[in-house]
């Protein structure tokens, strides 16, 4: 999916947990996720830590979308 | 003769262990063979012997790739394996990653023969087949009896040291190595013969196939992203409650498109998960935590963004074919596109 939206024209940035099925898939924004069943949150955090959690998580991928890119690029979230 | 030593490495499902919800199972190391291990047991007959079976959660795994591969190799050393099985895996894609991940690193770090089993689409298949024996599988379990024969096979064959055939002729999937042969006929009369056949209409092999190199070149970034309107996707599954349009809980055959103008926030009363390839308890309390509306929207106010656009885009990507996902993109991404849409955030579990 996400090369077929990259292929429209559309910029996109793929948020996965295994990010070298990302690399494989071939996805050119790549931003780390936290694990597969909840990739945007944590359970085991406080529900104010886990929204701050996924803000930075977003930040970090409209950092990725706002960067001109050469090939495929992990944006480590920090 | 004495028997082969086998190392076998299942997940934490044809273990018997659990589904999903024991996806985060710890490796763990049993005697003899286990599940799928007794049909190979079987097929090797005399001839070699399943003498330990690992197993591992395919979440567990994937989410700690470089500790999980370290234990899992400690674990195999000193075992003096002849040769190590993983799988097989079919269409699971966490599992295809699992089992040729650890093949690869036994191979690596011990020098063992490894040998594993998938279909051709499992992502784990294209990370590895230029390094491993993968062999050819259906998408699902009931490929097993066809996938066994095969595999215990070639694992009898590495294990003794006889020379490995082509992959047409021992049925793991080719990883581009070539080897020097007689043919029979010149390559000139092959050449003809295959026209003959083309403008027959009758099927042919070609000796040299294209390479597949299906990359999309990145589009240039957003100027201001402050200013665009930003659109989710995903292939988690996330739908509103009681999966209206019944997307298929593996296997999709469609895509969904659903309204979230004035929607703030997911809750459990309102949107849950139609996946069924990871444990749906976190996704079903709180959706934002795979589709995160509620941050962008937070976003959306502060200026962050421009807009949230009003539609999401979602599947199932469990065992769901690519060239199914490729449909459902290229039809929603024409209408992203249509509505000017500038960016998309695409999220997987």
């Amino acid at each position: 999916m996400v090369k077929e939206i990259e292929r429209a024209g559309i910029p996109v940035v793929h948020i996965c947990t295994v990010t070298p099925i990302s690399m494989t898939v071939g996805a050119n924004r790549i931003v780390p996720a936290v694990a597969i069943p909840h990739p945007l949150g944590n359970p085991s955090l406080s529900i104010e830590d886990e929204r701050l959690l996924r803000r930075k998580i977003l930040n970090t991928a409209l950092n990725a979308l706002s960067t001109e890119v050469e090939g495929q690029t992990i944006f480590e979230v920090t | 003769m004495p028997k082969y030593k086998v190392v076998h490495y299942i997940n934490q499902f044809y273990a018997g262990i659990g589904g999903e919800e024991k996806a985060d199972y710890k490796p763990e190391i049993r005697d003899g063979a286990v599940g799928p291990g007794t049909a190979f047991a079987s097929a090797f007959g005399d001839e070699a012997e399943i003498i330990k079976t690992i197993v591992c959660g395919d979440s567990y795994f994937n989410e700690n790739l470089s500790e999980a591969t370290k234990t899992l190799v400690d674990m195999v050393r000193g075992l003096d394996a002849d040769v190590f099985i993983a799988g097989p895996a079919f269409n699971a894609g966490r599992y295809g990653v699992a089992c040729a991940t650890i093949c690869s690193a036994v191979s690596d770090e011990l020098g063992i023969p490894v040998l594993t089993g998938m279909f051709p689409e499992n992502p784990g298949a294209e990370m590895f087949l230029d390094r491993l024996y993968i062999i050819e599988t259906g998408a699902n379990a009931a490929g097993m009896r066809n996938a066994v024969p095969k595999m215990a096979a070639l694992a009898l064959k590495l294990a003794s040291g006889a020379p490995i055939g082509a992959s047409i002729e021992e049925g793991y999937l080719p990883g581009g190595a070539r080897v020097n042969f007689f043919e029979k006929e010149r390559g000139s009369k092959r050449a003809v013969d295959m026209l003959l056949k083309k403008m027959a209409g009758k099927p042919f092999v070609t000796e040299y196939p294209m390479p597949d190199f299906d990359r999309v070149p990145p589009n240039p970034a957003v100027a201001d992203i402050s200013k665009a309107t930003v659109a989710l996707v995903t292939s988690g599954g996330i739908v509103p409650k009681g999966n209206p349009d019944r997307i298929e809980s593996s296997s999709a055959s469609k895509y969904g498109e659903y309204d979230i103008t004035g929607v703030l926030d997911l809750t459990a009363e309102t949107y849950e998960t139609a996946h069924g390839g990871y444990d749906p308890i976190y996704a079903n309390q709180d959706a934002d935590r795979v589709l995160p509306v509620d941050v962008l929207r937070e976003f959306e106010k502060e200026g962050k963004i421009g807009k949230l656009y009003n539609k999401f885009y979602t599947t199932v990507g469990n065992g769901t074919s690519t060239k199914s996902s490729k449909l459902f993109a290229q039809e929603f991404s024409k209408k992203l596109k249509e509505n000017n849409v500038q960016a998309v955030i695409l999220t997987s579990t």
